[in-house]
């Protein structure tokens, strides 16, 4: 976990109000970040930044795991960071995953056809088992 | 449609106000018989109509933007408004996929408002501006 990453989108992030970086850890080939709030417009692009910033740091890291479960809304500009990173680390050959999705979430991100490319888990553990 | 209730919200094009405006729709619309999944809806199809006039009616410019919510018995009708590109073709722009900006957007929005709302209609001329209309059957008694 990157202290100053996360101090920073932090900041940016009560600069600009609606989501929060709760944490970023590496583990392995995975990068799993937590968020919390709302991600639309205005809150996509610091979390678009956290998770460049970490790829473009760590070369090694493949897969992206997104726990999911304190994320209140999610609309399509959330979506669209969501996809722009998974294009990223499918030229890696990694692989997303979305865990603990709410029912709404999980709602939209069906309706988006997201879980035609992405993994949906309970559980950080069995994400990093896939 | 004989409006029980209604309320005018006029703000300017920052994205901030999107979450406002779906919030302030949101809390407008639980004085009705909505189930939670229902006011959810409401609140991503706000989302989306109000980032669409953010993003592209006025793009690095700005103006403003006018959501109007109504509601009779049995609908709630809100329009967004904007004076900003307008679109040259609504039939395009409404297909799955399709955007202006295809670099960082997926062209769901519109889809999403669709599959979210009961009716839907959009009037728009290039130049002058859109306004979508959409509207939600208001659930009769559930038992
Ligand atoms: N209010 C508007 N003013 C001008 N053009 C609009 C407006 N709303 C939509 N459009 C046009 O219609 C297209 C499709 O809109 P839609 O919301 O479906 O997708 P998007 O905004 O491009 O992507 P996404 O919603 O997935 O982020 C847009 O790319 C834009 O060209
Ligand atoms: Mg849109």
């Amino acid at each position: 976990m990157n202290r100053y990453k996360i101090d920073n989108f932090m900041k940016m992030q009560s600069e600009r109000g609606g989501a929060e970086l709760l944490s970023a850890e590496t583990v392995n080939q995975a990068l799993i970040i937590s968020l919390e709030g709302e991600l639309d417009l205005h809150t996509a692009p610091p979390f678009k930044e956290c998770i460049d910033s970490y790829l473009a740091k760590n070369t090694a890291l493949r897969d992206l795991i997104l726990r999911m479960d304190k994320i209140k809304f999610i609309d399509s500009s959330g979506l669209g960071v969501i996809l722009g990173r998974y294009k990223l680390i499918q030229k890696r050959g990694g692989k997303l995953v979305f865990v603990a999705c709410s029912p709404h979430v999980y709602r939209i991100l069906k309706l988006s056809g997201m879980q035609k490319i992405a993994y949906f888990t309970d559980s950080i553990q069995e994400a990093l088992s896939l | 449609m004989e409006v029980k209730n209604w309320v005018r919200l006029e703000f300017p094009s920052e994205s901030e106000n999107v979450l406002f405006a779906r919030t302030a729709v949101a809390v407008f619309a639980s004085q009705l018989d909505f189930t939670l999944e229902e006011i959810e809806d409401i609140k991503v199809a706000v989302s989306e109509a109000v980032s669409n006039c953010v993003i592209h009616a006025y793009g690095d410019c700005s103006g403003n933007i006018v959501v109007i919510c109504k509601y009779s018995i049995d609908e709630l009708e809100i329009t967004v408004e904007d004076n900003g590109c307008g679109i040259p073709d609504i039939v395009q722009a409404s297909e799955a996929g399709y955007t202006t900006i295809p670099e960082e957007r997926m062209g769901l929005g519109l889809v999403f408002i669709h599959e979210l709302m009961d009716h839907v209609a959009i009037a728009s001329e290039v130049g002058k501006g859109t306004k979508l209309l959409m509207a939600k059957r208001i659930p009769r008694s559930r038992e």
